[in-house]
């Protein structure tokens, strides 16, 4: 197993894993780092650095009273929440639907997409996502669970569940772990080195807005991990497997059924549209609202350096400083499926997504208290801070934003400078 | 019924991911492609801390065999919490469950049932049923053990002119005897049942003895030749089987089939770890009360799924058989049979299988 150079540097802990597995298993994946119990990382992210060991070990303990006080509380009320959400989500997807058969119509056309675009939204957001976290496994009901759980997106459940609620919760932010930064393609933070292919950044992001679910399907495959050894080409046939038998369901239901069914009503062009435009449009809002969750300005990125040592206090203090929120109306709260609530997602996962309101205001108190940044703002800014950093990185780094990232840039490969400056430079 | 398939296949195009039931259920609730439901028919009081509850299950149930028990889930605060009933309806009737309100979820059961609701089930099982052939037959029950038995009179007696059964029912006091005078009106109809309570109130307190052979001799003198059934609590039932163990020894000796409605608990209280069992994977180790569960199956070679390993991601789910575990993050030591487990975070708290 050769380092590669872009590769973060072996914990100890990894270091003793693969000296055991040398030579044996190639693709035995490292074993994850367990919070420190006390202390703290050598050095803090510099907008927690006032904070002392015990200043962080008591913010751990009020955020666990937190979480303690919300999952004593849970209870019918959130579990008739989450059935209602179900409930109008699928009336609205049958609805949609059965609106289609008609798009003939221009008015049945728009109702039709329209609703559909809705429900598709909703079961991605308020429901996939925060079922698929395991925020409703304690009903312990199998038709709501976690681990029985499919979601109408092109990645299986199953693929979206380990880069995500594994890698990408784990990890959140750490440069090199946390592929989230970027999605190995676009080049999201300035301690990524540049290369020339990131010009393309604002092409590729315009590309993955209305074909987001693609996007991630091709994440969930880590064909970065696989080109590293990490991955098995085993694994990786499984899961492609996998992708592939859901790719067809899902293509067959929105491109072939539905259309055909609306053929005897001559509509069946129009349903193919509609279908289709309610899945771009599911995905262009996904898109901006996840890429509202760790992109806007204020958002803190790390290094492995800076994980190093971490206790649950520090954890919490990386999910905030990492995480962003979207302000609005409780409209905005479901339809993002209330990951407008980032900040307080990032620091319990697993609560119920409905609660994450009434959390708010307290860790917002909490940050106030500490000192701690709690960045927040309406959709249209965060999306524009999210897009800004698109075309600001496509380029290398300027000189003047480096008093966090010095060591970094010090130490990154010095990218070629491009001889011609591209057209998106004024954006930035 | 392959029409049906065959329609079921071309829905679930439209439905997937997923299941034509799923969109269904928006106005059958009893519809589901995962858990088996039933809707509740009737409530009726029996005693006053005991309540009959008939249902209505949907498609996919067994009806049951005379005796059997099922696994009902109930919804209390939102959560789904299982427990193992008698079905106490004739054979061919709609199944009905007999719940005192002793424990958190009977009681709940007993007390807040309303026509309408919906149950979670599982298809009855067990093997406490009539024998194959017609024979004399002794029923000893005691408290709510009665309701396994009730459902082998109820199917037995009306319908079968040389059944001969003899009941003998042990409760606190009449007011508390289930199915008293249905028991009575049965009796006085029908020759081939003849019933015999035993109210410990009325005996001056002294409860039905069976550590010798008094009191059956008194209420069944020929308790000898008959196939005897007994439920009950543990220590009745410890008493008959060790009766039938000493004195039921003659050649026409019909033997005791016995039916414990108390499963057999592990016990832990936390914080003393104890033995692991990963029953698929047929391993067994024994685990500090501070070592993850996770850690533990992976160290005897169990292949565990596995994520964040602090309790996070959810990736490590496993379902508990038995036992109780200790949340080493609160030192809540909790389990219920089903419950999916956390392995990352949880220590075994007493002895614990794990379905994995």
């Amino acid at each position: 197993m050769t380092a590669t150079t872009n590769r973060p540097t072996t914990t100890p802990l990894e270091a003793a894993a693969t000296g055991v597995a040398e030579g044996t298993a190639p693709t035995t994946r490292n074993r994850k780092p367990v919070l420190a119990a006390s202390g703290g990382p050598a050095k803090r992210p510099s907008a927690a650095a006032h904070l002392s060991d015990a200043d962080v070990e008591q913010l751990g303990t009020e955020l666990d009273a937190l979480r303690d006080r919300v999952i004593a509380s849970r209870g019918a009320a959130d579990a008739a929440y989450i059935r209602r959400v179900i409930r109008v989500q699928r009336t609205l997807e049958v609805a949609g639907r059965a609106t289609l058969l008609f798009s003939k119509k221009r008015t049945a056309f728009v109702a039709g997409t329209a609703m559909l675009s809705v429900a598709k939204i909703l079961e991605n957001m308020e429901i996939g996502h925060n079922v698929l976290h395991g925020q409703w496994d304690w009903m312990r009901d199998p038709d709501i669970h976690s681990t029985t759980w499919e979601w109408d997106f092109v990645t299986p459940a199953a693929a979206w569940k380990h880069t995500h609620n594994d890698l990408h919760h784990t990890w959140t932010n750490v440069l090199g772990k946390d592929k989230d930064v970027g999605y190995s393609i676009l080049r999201m933070d300035e301690g990524q080195p540049w290369h020339p292919g990131n010009l393309g950044n604002p092409l590729y992001n315009m590309i993955l807005a209305p074909f987001f679910e693609w996007g991630i399907a091709i994440y969930d495959l880590e064909l970065e991990a696989v080109k590293d050894g990490e991955k098995s080409k085993d694994d990786l046939k499984k899961d492609l497997k996998a992708m592939g038998r859901k790719v067809v369901r899902q293509f067959t239901k929105d491109y072939a059924a539905t259309p055909l069914a609306a053929v005897p009503f001559g509509s069946g062009k129009q349903a193919l549209i509609g279908t289709f435009t309610a899945n771009a449009i599911r995905n262009v809002w996904a898109h901006s609202v996840i890429f509202c969750g760790h992109f806007p300005d204020g958002v803190d990125t790390f290094t492995e350096e800076e994980i190093e040592g971490e206790t649950r206090g520090d954890w919490y203090i990386r999910q905030m400083l990492g995480s962003a929120n979207i302000s609005g109306s409780k409209l905005m709260h479901l339809m993002t499926g209330n990951l407008s609530h980032q900040i307080e997602h990032h620091c319990f996962p697993d609560l119920p997504s409905n609660r994450y309101h009434e959390v708010a205001v307290e860790v917002r108190e909490i940050c106030e208290r500490y000192g701690l940044p709690y960045t927040t703002g309406p959709l249209p800014k965060q999306v524009y801070q999210a897009w800004a950093k698109v075309f600001r990185l496509a380029l290398p780094n300027r000189p003047r934003p480096l008093p966090k990232n010095a060591a970094r840039a010090v130490n990154a490969p010095v990218p070629p400078r491009p001889s011609a400056l591209p057209m998106v430079a004024g954006v930035g | 019924m392959a029409q049906i398939r065959a329609l079921r296949r071309v829905a679930s195009l439209l439905t997937t991911p997923l299941a034509p039931e799923d969109i269904i259920n928006l106005v059958n609730p009893l519809a589901s492609a995962r858990q088996l439901r039933g809707v509740v028919t009737k409530v009726v009081r029996e005693t006053p801390d005991s309540t009959t509850i008939h249902f209505r299950p949907g498609r996919g149930w067994n009806p049951h065999a005379a005796g059997q028990w099922a696994r009902i889930g109930v919804e209390i605060d939102g959560v789904r919490q299982w427990r193992s009933y008698s079905l106490s309806a004739a054979v061919g009737h709609d199944p009905a469950i007999t719940v005192t309100a002793i424990g958190f979820v009977s009681t709940a059961l007993a007390r807040s049932t309303k026509v309408g609701d919906i149950l979670f089930l599982d298809t009855p099982q067990g093997d406490f049923v009539l024998p194959e052939h017609p024979r004399p037959l002794l029923m000893l029950t005691a408290g709510s053990g009665l309701t396994p038995v009730m459902s082998m009179i109820r199917t037995l007696v009306p319908r079968r002119p040389d059944a001969d059964v003899v009941l003998v029912h042990s409760a606190r006091t009449r007011d508390d005897a289930l199915f008293h005078d249905e028991l009575l009106e049965l009796a006085d109809q029908f020759p081939g049942l003849t019933v015999r309570h035993w109210f410990t109130r009325e005996e001056g307190g002294r409860r039905l003895d069976l550590s010798d052979v008094t009191d059956l001799e008194t209420l069944c003198p020929d308790w000898r030749e008959r196939a005897a059934y007994a439920c009950g609590p543990t220590d009745f039932l410890d008493a008959a089987t060790e009766l039938w163990e000493r004195d039921g020894d003659d050649a026409t000796h019909a033997g005791l089939t016995i039916e414990r409605f108390a499963p057999v608990l592990l016990e832990g209280s936390g914080g003393e770890g104890g033995l692991l069992t990963f029953e698929k994977s047929d391993k067994e180790v024994e685990a500090g009360g501070d070592v993850p569960l996770l850690e533990a199956g992976e160290d005897c070679g169990v292949v565990m799924p596995s994520g964040c390993r602090m309790g996070i991601c959810r990736s490590c789910l496993v379902p508990l058989v038995a036992g109780k575990v200790r949340d080493l993050r609160t030192g809540e030591v909790h389990g219920d049979e089903g419950e999916l487990i956390q392995t990352c975070v949880n220590a075994a708290a007493g002895p614990v299988h794990l379905d994995i």
